[in-house]
């Protein structure tokens, strides 16, 4: 009776994709978007301004635009992509980690927001106390800034993995979407969608999708009450 | 002996300051009405704030020589600064902000100095607990610990006893005493006169940014 709720095997491989794109998208930009993130909230350095629309650019131009821009400079013919080739082995064109990078491209943007604004809360004063106490400029990065940053950090990674799961624009533009290795629950979702009698498809998708969305907020909620109450008086 | 001479243009928004001084006083006050730049002189002497021209050296050690082109960043100068607002960091328990200093000089354990600190505040049964959960007057009696815990060569506070009830004063005012009798010169941030009769060998007076002896 239930038989339609469960998943196809290529309807899993698509889920799993999808899961380990946003996982490794997430997670490559994650120091990047931190790097930024204290960037932009604290130094003060030529360009700044233009470092920070291009971050945010992605946010702004259409996905299919980002794709092909990714697709020039990090596709096998590429500038970069060339190059990541013939010296190091790495390929990013028409694979699961092009993905990635599309889906990390994508996120970013959301992630340095979050990170940001989590920099710019924290008082200045907590970094003027370890410094007295004896701290360098890098320990006071590490054991005040970083970890009283740590609940912007977490949303903005939540965020980050939220937009990369629900990639589609760049992805497809950027990687295709071939089963078994770029196609994501959204790109199996339209695909279906293009199929006579693929309502069904469709609609498992579309619920696994919420699921899992739904879980990752869930996450991020308990993961910054967790955080709040240990942080007391902050 | 303590010799400085520092000052500051202004700079975003802050006005002038200036502090001259030349002393043997082991206990140094700095008072004038609030809003004077007593904080601000207080934080050009750590470091926190460059100065523009000047000298400062403790012990011997120079800190600060603007001719020399030397300035030693904060960090490096150990310079122990109790600040009014505590500044105690609301994700590391009691235990960890005393041990945040010692850790960071690398200093090793002195279990002694350390138990004698802690017994003095009376924070030893606070030592499992969270910044969040203490008292006004206990975070202050914790940040006063943790400048302390680093062996400062100078040691500056501002207002440190504000927070205090009067008992307690009567026995945090005897360890400075003492400390400054074995060699710890401190500048004194108050606006309470008693206080400052009780502790201070040298008193300067603070108005617009200057400080005048």
């Amino acid at each position: 009776m239930m038989d339609w709720l469960s998943l196809s095997p290529q309807e899993w491989e698509a889920v799993a994709i999808s899961i380990k794109v946003a996982f490794w998208g997430t997670l490559a930009s994650l120091p990047i978007g931190i790097a930024l993130a204290f960037l932009l909230s604290r130094k003060q350095f030529p360009g700044r301004a233009l470092l920070d629309a291009l971050v945010h650019l992605p946010l702004v131009l259409p996905p299919v635009v980002t794709g092909y821009i990714l697709l020039i400079v990090m596709g096998r013919k590429g500038l970069v992509g060339q190059f990541l080739a013939d010296h190091f082995g790495i390929v990013f064109s028409f694979r699961w980690t092009g993905a990635a990078l599309a889906a990390a491209i994508m996120g970013l943007p959301l992630m340095v927001r979050a990170i940001r604004l989590s920099f710019d809360a924290i008082h200045r004063r907590h970094e003027e106390a370890a410094t007295t106490l004896g701290a360098s400029p890098i320990m006071v990065f590490l054991t005040i800034s970083l970890p009283l940053a740590w609940p912007g950090i977490m949303a903005g990674a939540i965020l980050c993995f939220a937009k990369a799961l629900g990639e589609f624009g760049a992805t497809i533009t950027f990687v295709s979407a071939i089963p078994g290795e770029t196609e994501t629950i959204s790109a199996a979702i339209y695909a279906a969608l293009q199929t006579p009698g693929g309502e069904t498809n469709v609609m498992r998708l579309a619920l696994v999708s919420i699921a899992i969305s739904f879980a990752a907020l869930l996450a991020a909620q308990a993961m910054t009450r967790k955080n709040r109450s240990r942080q007391g008086g902050l | 002996m303590l010799s400085l001479t520092l000052e500051r243009d202004s700079h975003e928004g802050l006005f002038p300051i200036r502090i001259d001084l030349k002393t043997d006083a082991q206990i140094i006050a700095l008072s004038g009405p609030s809003g004077a730049g007593k904080t601000s002189l207080l934080k050009m002497i750590a470091g926190l704030l460059t100065p523009d021209r000047g000298h400062l050296s403790v012990a011997g050690t120079v800190l600060f020589d603007s001719e020399k082109r030397i300035s030693l960043p904060a960090w490096q100068r150990r310079i122990g600064f109790v600040f009014q607002d505590n500044r105690l960091f609301p994700h590391l328990s009691v235990k960890n902000n005393l041990a945040y200093g010692r850790f960071m000089n690398g200093l090793g354990h002195d279990p002694f100095h350390e138990a004698h600190v802690i017994t003095m505040l009376d924070i030893e049964k606070l030592l499992a607990r969270d910044i969040g959960e203490l008292s006004g007057g206990e975070q202050q009696r914790v940040a006063i610990g943790r400048a302390l815990l680093t062996k400062p060569q100078l040691l500056l506070l501002d207002e440190p006893m504000s927070s205090l009830d009067a008992n307690r004063k009567r026995e945090i005012q005897p360890y400075l005493l003492r400390l400054a009798a074995e060699g710890v010169p401190m500048i004194y941030v108050s606006h309470n006169a008693d206080e400052i009769a009780e502790l201070a060998g040298f008193v300067v007076s603070v108005e617009h940014g200057i400080a005048r002896t």
